[in-house]
């Protein structure tokens, strides 16, 4: 018996990583703009869907939402009622989602009539900071009941996030919210990053949303001219 | 009285589900690679874990106790090497090595970077294994 060292240098995620590559292309492919939209629970990710998608709507674009929770389908039935494509993905208790589900649930759709693609993550902060889904964008969520540190207390996230959202803006004053430390914060651990404002209760900063959204569609050329 | 509730990491982390995934991912690759170069046994895995990695070193640790039960890899030593977040800094215009993961500055001239240059790394770097000699001529 001889004991011997083999270098493998593979990366332990490889599989989802590879699924969501493939992913990536098929859905730029059909020219959908896929976003990620990841945050602690409750910081407002189906709130803000609910009005984004109402919106897209009305504006006669075509989007469609996959919504990741544990155990219910409250979120999907939420999302269904704005009249586009939702389906839900029950996790059975996992934390996060994969590529494979995503892949999974997209199956039956058609991804040629949609612009854009909406994964509601699972509301966690920790594990679905390593899981790529395949999206263009990811988005991180931040309500400003949750305080101004979050950001230094889940650098993983916020820093593998291309844009973040400061939710919640109507009740910003009575949670004494500073919107200056945490946008520090969060430029602290993402140099860089765009930060926007919202309330989905209101409509503030809502147009931002949109007009970010239509600009990441366009610096991909997912142009709707050929749809 | 109080409750002690220490006692599994899987009662106060994700690592029922992360880490615990992630572990039976880390040997399912390993196991591979192993059978694949004739091994019997696995005797160490060393694993590149960086500091943005999103990974729990210790709920990890345990993950791969549990994920390693009955495989080429039971009994072995999981090795951790983990690896700061390093960036380039424009100003420097050299790769350097932050201070903490909660400022992306360079700690010589301060200047912000978000330009990763190592830290989200979770790899299998090598395996050492057991190999049986080949039959010797008689």
């Amino acid at each position: 018996m001889n004991t011997r060292v083999l270098e493998i240098r593979k990366g332990i995620l490889n599989k989802n990583d590879e699924i969501a590559r493939g992913l990536r292309g098929r859905l730029q492919h059909a020219g959908v703009l896929t976003v990620n939209l990841v945050s602690s629970p409750g910081a407002g990710k189906t709130a803000l869907l609910q009005r984004t998608l109402r919106v897209l709507r009305e504006q006669g674009l075509h989007a469609a939402a996959l919504v990741g929770d544990l155990a219910t389908d409250n979120d999907a039935r939420r999302l269904a009622e704005s009249g586009v494509p939702v389906k839900q993905i029950n996790t059975d208790g996992r934390c996060h989602l994969e590529a494979q589900m995503v892949s999974d649930h997209l199956a039956d759709w058609d991804l040629g009539a949609l612009d854009y693609l909406f994964i509601e993550n699972v509301g966690n902060l920790v594990c679905p900071s390593s899981y790529d889904l395949g999206e263009d964008v990811r988005v991180v969520l931040l309500s400003v009941t949750e305080g101004e540190d979050k950001p230094l207390k889940y650098p993983n996230i916020f820093n593998s996030a291309d844009i973040a959202i400061i939710t919640k803006m109507d009740i910003a004053e009575a949670c004494e919210f500073d919107l200056e430390t945490a946008s520090a914060n969060i430029q602290s651990v993402r140099p860089g990053m765009q930060i926007l404002t919202t309330s989905s209760k209101s409509g503030v900063g809502m147009n931002d949303w949109l007009s970010c959204l239509a600009h990441e569609r366009q610096s991909r050329t997912l142009t709707t001219a050929d749809a | 009285m109080h409750t002690k509730y220490a006692v599994n990491p899987a009662l106060y982390s994700c690592a029922d589900m992360h880490e615990l995934s992630i572990a039976y991912s880390l040997v399912e690759i390993a196991s591979q690679s192993a059978q694949d170069a004739g091994a019997t046994k696995v005797v160490s895995v060393t694993l590149r874990l960086g500091a943005l990695s999103g990974v729990v070193r210790g709920a990890l640790e345990f993950g791969y106790e549990v994920a390693t039960a009955d495989t080429l890899l039971t009994g072995s030593t999981l090795i951790v090497k983990e690896l700061p977040v390093r960036v380039y800094c424009v100003e420097c215009a050299q790769v350097v090595e932050l201070l903490s993961v909660q400022s992306f500055r360079c700690p010589v001239c301060g200047t912000p970077s978000g330009d990763l240059r190592q830290g989200r790394e979770l790899e299998i770097e090598s395996i050492e294994i057991d190999v049986p000699d080949k039959k010797e001529a008689p």
